[in-house]
Order: C-alpha cells, then structure tokens, then sequence
C-alpha cells in the first residue's frame, strides 16, 4: 500500500479477569488496518470478539477487568499509549462510533437537539445558536423530515429507524476520520436497513471517512464493504478484499458461513451446517481455534496454531491447508 | 382437498387509550380482515415489518387471545365455538415455538420436566413410560438423552431453541406456529435449526406457519407465503411465484431491501421513503398509500380488495395491472462456483439424525457449575 493506512491495529490483546479469578481471551492477537475512505467488514458470530475489538479502539472497555495490550495506531497517537484527556479529544470527534442498540443510545431525559448540540460544543466550540444550526443540517443530512422541529423532541418519540439516524448524525457532528458501526441496522425492518445502508454510503462518498462495520450479515458486508476480516474465537481467521472473499473464500469457517445462509437463487434442501461449538475461550485450544468443527482437519491443525498466511494479493487465511480448492479437486 | 387450519376475516383491535370514565378512545388496528388458509404438511409464512400484525396472528390463530371478529376452524371445527376443555384438547394438535428460547423455557424446569408436562397434562404417555419418551424426543431433535436432567441454563441459544422444538413436539401436533424461531440465533447455529424444522416436517407431516421478517430464511422454507402491512394481508402466493414475481409494490419493496450475499449484485432496489404509519391511525384507502411509489389518487380513497388470480397468486392494489414487470427486483445472487459448492458440500456431510446434536456439551457449557 503506497499510502499509510489511517487506523493500524498490531497484536490486539484483551483479556478479561472475572471476579471467579477465571480470565477470558476474548480477542487474541488481532492485526486490521484500513485506509482512508474505506470500508472494512468485521464479520463474525456472538463472541467471535469483534465488539471487544472495536470497544478497544474507543477506549471503552472497563480498566478494572480487560486488560489490553498491543498497539492502535491512529492519527500519529496510539490510542493504548494517551492520556485519557488527548482520548476524549479524539472520540466523538475524529473517531465515531454507532451502536446496535438505537433505543438505549441516546439519553432519554434530553431533546436530540441538546445531545447533537453538546457533541459540536465540546468539540468545536462556537455559539450554542451556531451549533444549533450545525445540528439541524446533520439532521437534514440524514434525511430527518423537517428537522427544525425534530431537533426539539425527545428520543422516546421517535422511532428505531429515526433514532439510528439521529445516533448517525450525532457520529458525524464533528466530521469523523474513522466511524465505527456495530451491527447499525441489525435491530431494525429490512426496508430501515437498506434506508440506512444507503445513507452509510452515501455520507461515506460525501465525507471520505473510514468505516469500520461490525456485522454477522454476510449480505449487508456485500453491500457496502470493500474488504473483509472474517474472525473466530478471538483471532482473525481469514482477510480479503470483498469481491475475492464471497468468490474465492479460503478458510473453512468462511466456507460454512456461507453455505449457511438461505440464498434467494440458490435453492438447497439442506443448507450447511457448523457443527460444534465456538471453544471456550477461558482456555482456548493450542492448535487452529475451528479444528473442532471443521471437516477438512488433519493431524498438523490441532499441533501448532496457524498463522494467518498469505494465499494470494491481498487475501490472508490462517488455515494450513489453503488453497482449499487442492482438497475438493 | 381440505384444509387444516382455515382463517377467515380475523379482526383484533387493541384499546391503546381510555377516557376517564374507562370508556376506549383510541385502538390500535393490529390485525384487520386477515383471510388464509393452511393446507396439512405444508408451510405458510406469515411476512412483514415489525408492527403489521403477524405476531397477533399467530397468537390468534391459537386463541391464546380472543379475536374481535372473524373464524379460525381447525380442521372444519369452529375454535371460537369450543369450551375450555375442547380448546386444551385442541391445543394439542396446535403448538407454538417463540422466537426468544431464552426467555420461553422455565429456568426453574429440568429438560425432562419441560418435556413431560404437556405428556400429563393432555395424559398422553402414562407415567412409568414417559422418561423414555423424552429421550426419544431429545433425539429427534439431535440432542443427547442424557441432557434430560439439565436446566436450560446449561444450554445455549440453539440447543434451548432445539427444547422448545421437542416440546411442542411432545403432544405430536398437526400444525406449529414457528413465531421468528431462528431471529435471535446466529447464522451457523440458524441453519441448524432450519434444517431439523424441515427434516421433521418431512418426517412427522407438520404444517408449519411460520412468522418471519427474513425474506431469505422465508424462500428457503415456505411453500406459500402471506406479506402483511398494518394488519392487512397484500399479497399471497406460491413462494416460487412471489418470489420470481411479486406484484404489490409493498412486497417488491421488501424483496428488492434484501442485502444479498454477492458484492456488486446489480438491481433496481426501491426503498421507501418514510416510516411505516401507526396502526394506531392507519391511512385511509390503501394502508400502503403513504410509502408507495405508485400511489394514484384512487389508492388514498378506496381499500383495495386481495384479488387473487386462476393461480392462487392474490394481491391487494389498484395498479397491478398498470405496474412494471417486476424485472431484476429479487436479486440474482447467483450460486456458487464449482469449487466452493464442493466445499460448502463438506459441512453438509453426514448430519443426519443423531449425529446432528453429537456436540459434547461439557465443552460448550458457558459456566462451571
């Protein structure tokens, strides 16, 4: 890559330390950068430790249980490596992060207005009437019908779809390098989602930001992605860039996830199964963390850990036996 | 052939507000003149946005809650007409799954009392015989007989959903309403149960009404399917025939709002604009009126009736005729290359039956205990 990424993430580590003494190893060596202006698909099941991952870019995670060590490169800070001062500076401003949940992310005894508005003063400055303008045009731009007067309500009356538009606007306040989506359309309608899908790329166009998107939608990754990590069990299993993932996937679990949702010109009787559990991360195999489940292990998966190889340009799997199409030929 | 299950214009308003003398001011239209018919061993779902009333249908066609007009007759029996005991009789040919196992199962409740409660209560199986008849239903729903006395604590999302399943398997129903049974799973563990779903309806002759937002997960497993808005059925058909070509705006509007699996698949996607209206005052003349790209005058005056044609494909609009052809809507995500439906082939491999719920669970439990 001739230009440097804006977001370098080197050997992620969290570890949970929970009251029973027990530790967790909820992501475990993670390596992502992005560059400006694209978007990279963070893909993975419940407890895969791709929310970790994007708490531990904010700086969100509790000190007193999750121990974080490895390196996040940002904007010429390392965002493990700052006071929490420069930290505040940042979020909300040049980082941004969107949540799943738009019904429990905003404040319910404040106006949307007064919670835009505190974002553009704490950041920006200016006039409380300056930043009030500031919040009816990021309202506009998300295509709040008449913001004027929406500016003034309270998060209760407006619906999921209004609210996750509002938590959009209110990322956007203070134009954000990087934006952070967990799962932003995951608890709404199909028809919200692809309003919002569309709104996500068109901001994305306008503004030239990074977007990091936590799904487990393989489709809605197709959709807006350009390139995708694949993670399981706290590692990244598989990165490629989009085209050359959904056609071409050389890790197992990447296979499986595939073959397992219902496509619509793609009529099986049977869809794939992963059989098997996610292993436990309080003590987590020494071999290839999806050994377990997968149908193509050999002796050599369950002795060492694999690394994450290069199989072709741009397109990483940390699966020994790749390429896979040498097993089925 | 007869159906098993025939509704007929079902009505539930729900009073949202009262005066102070108690008397109702305001009702939610959760469920107005909804009309279909289930056919045994087969699978209807029930589609829509939140809030168009699918869930009340479900509950409805149960009489878990009473209809404010309109019949449910099981197979030709009137249910409205039945006494308290007719209707527990019934409720044994009729069972439902819900879409949460986390909060359906009593956590006070080993798996072997779930399963053996509905073997009283309808006197099914006498009383020395009955522990084998859980384990027979654990394995039919590829769990081990030995989780019999666990809690459901022990379990995880989809091994409590595969409980839920075997106990509304218990009393050998003719029908289950599947409310979003695989919503709130992830996508590997989904297809687990999607699969056994369709393996059992195979194997035991269930007809299936199947409640579900996801279009996808609908193709897959319906053989007709039933889009709802704002309490109101728009558009029924043959699955293949809804799918190859919907023709209310409304379902072409959620087909063509599914995110495809296939980067850069090229379509015509209509999103609409705005939000879907309350039901609390729903639109005058056509419910669809207000997010329609279609709408004409006529469409904001008078109701249009679900018209269905020689094929059994019906549709409630005005402009069906008038509209353009549904063209590239549902998009062509296309297969997969040679190559990787072999690979995907290999996670198919071998999981009939048993073998299917053979997870050890003393590795995947979440908590020592």
């Amino acid at each position: 890559m001739t230009e440097s990424p804006l977001i370098e993430i080197e050997g992620l580590r969290v570890v949970f330390h929970g009251d029973d003494g027990r530790t967790t190893h909820a992501v475990d060596g993670v390596d992502l950068s992005v560059a400006n202006g694209a978007t990279l698909g963070l893909v993975g099941e419940s407890g895969c430790g791709k929310s970790v991952t994007s708490l531990a870019v904010m700086g969100l995670l509790p000190r007193r249980s999750a121990e974080v060590s490895g390196s996040i490169r940002f904007d010429g800070f390392d965002l493990l490596d700052i006071p929490d001062d420069t930290l505040r500076d940042l979020r909300g401003n040049r980082l941004a992060m969107i949540f799943q949940e738009p019904m429990t992310s905003l404040n319910p005894s404040f106006t949307i207005g007064d919670q835009i508005v505190e974002t553009i003063l704490r950041h920006r400055g200016g006039s409380r009437r300056q930043a009030r303008e500031r919040a009816i045009e990021l309202l506009r731009r998300v295509h709040i019908p008449s913001p004027e007067k929406r500016i003034d309500e309270y998060p209760h009356k407006l619906s999921g779809g209004m609210r996750q538009r509002v938590m959009i606007a209110m990322a956007l306040a203070c134009d954000p390098r990087l934006l952070i989506a967990d799962e932003p359309t995951t608890a709404l309608d199909v028809t919200l989602q692809a309003q919002i899908l569309d709104l996500m790329r068109e901001l994305k166009a306008a503004s030239g930001a990074a977007i990091i998107l936590i799904t487990h939608d393989l489709g809605v990754v197709a959709e807006v992605c350009d390139e995708v990590a694949v993670m399981y069990a706290g590692e990244i299993v598989e990165r490629a860039p989009v085209d050359e993932l959904f056609a071409n996937p050389q890790h197992p679990y990447t296979v499986g996830l595939l073959g397992s949702i219902p496509r619509l010109g793609r009529r099986a009787s049977h869809l794939a199964t992963i059989e098997g559990m996610v292993p436990n991360m309080t003590n987590p195999p020494a071999g290839c963390r999806f050994a377990a489940r997968c149908p193509f292990v050999v002796e050599a998966c369950i002795a060492a850990p694999p690394p994450l190889a290069i199989v072709s340009a741009g397109h990483a799997s940390r699966c020994i036996r790749a390429p896979l199409e040498r097993l089925v030929s | 052939m007869t159906a098993l299950l025939e509704v007929d214009g079902l009505v539930k308003h729900f009073v949202a507000a009262r005066s102070v003398f108690g008397r109702p001011t305001a009702y939610v239209k959760a469920v107005d003149g909804v009309s279909f018919t289930v056919e045994a061993g087969k699978t209807l779902a029930l589609v829509g946005e939140s809030g168009c009333g699918k869930s009340t249908v479900s509950r409805l066609v149960l009489r878990l809650i009473e209809p404010d007009a309109g019949s449910v007759r099981f197979e030709g029996r009137d249910l409205g007409t039945l006494s308290a005991n007719e209707l527990r009789a019934f409720r044994r040919h009729a069972q439902i799954i819900f879409q949460d196992p986390y909060a359906s199962l009593n956590p006070r409740m080993t798996v072997s009392q779930i399963l053996s409660e509905p073997l009283a209560l309808h006197d099914l199986v006498p009383a020395p015989r009955r522990r084998e008849r859980v384990e027979q239903l654990l394995r039919l729903v590829g769990l081990e007989p030995r989780f019999a006395r666990r809690y459901p604590h022990e379990f995880s999302g989809g091994q409590r959903q595969r409980i839920a399943i075997a106990r509304a398997l218990a009393v050998e129903p003719k029908l289950i309403i599947c409310d979003e049974p695989v919503s709130a799973l992830d996508v590997s563990i989904r297809s687990q149960i999607l699969n056994l779903l369709r393996d059992l309806q195979n194997r035991l002759g269930l007809a299936y009404i199947f409640v579900s937002h996801d279009l996808a997960v609908v193709k897959h497993i319906a053989d007709r399917v039933a889009v709802m808005n704002l309490g109101g059925i728009v558009e029924t058909a043959d699955a293949a025939a809804l799918f190859a070509a919907p023709r209310h705006p409304y379902s072409r509007a959620l087909l063509s709002a599914i995110p495809v699996p296939k980067p850069q698949a090229r379509r015509g996607r209509i999103v609409l604009e705005g939000e879907m209206p309350s039901a609390l005052n729903p639109p005058s003349g056509c419910r669809f009126h207000t997010r329609c790209p279609y709408v004409i005058e006529r469409c904001r005056t008078e109701i249009p009736p679900l018209l269905a044609d020689g094929a059994g494909h019906a549709a409630a609009c005005h402009r069906t005729a008038e509209l353009p052809s549904p063209g590239a809507i549902v998009p062509a995500d296309g297969g997969f290359s040679p190559v990787l439906e072999k690979l995907v082939a290999a996670f198919s491999g071998g999981t009939e039956g048993a073998r299917r719920g053979g997870v050890d669970i003393s590795v995947t439990r979440p908590s020592a205990v």
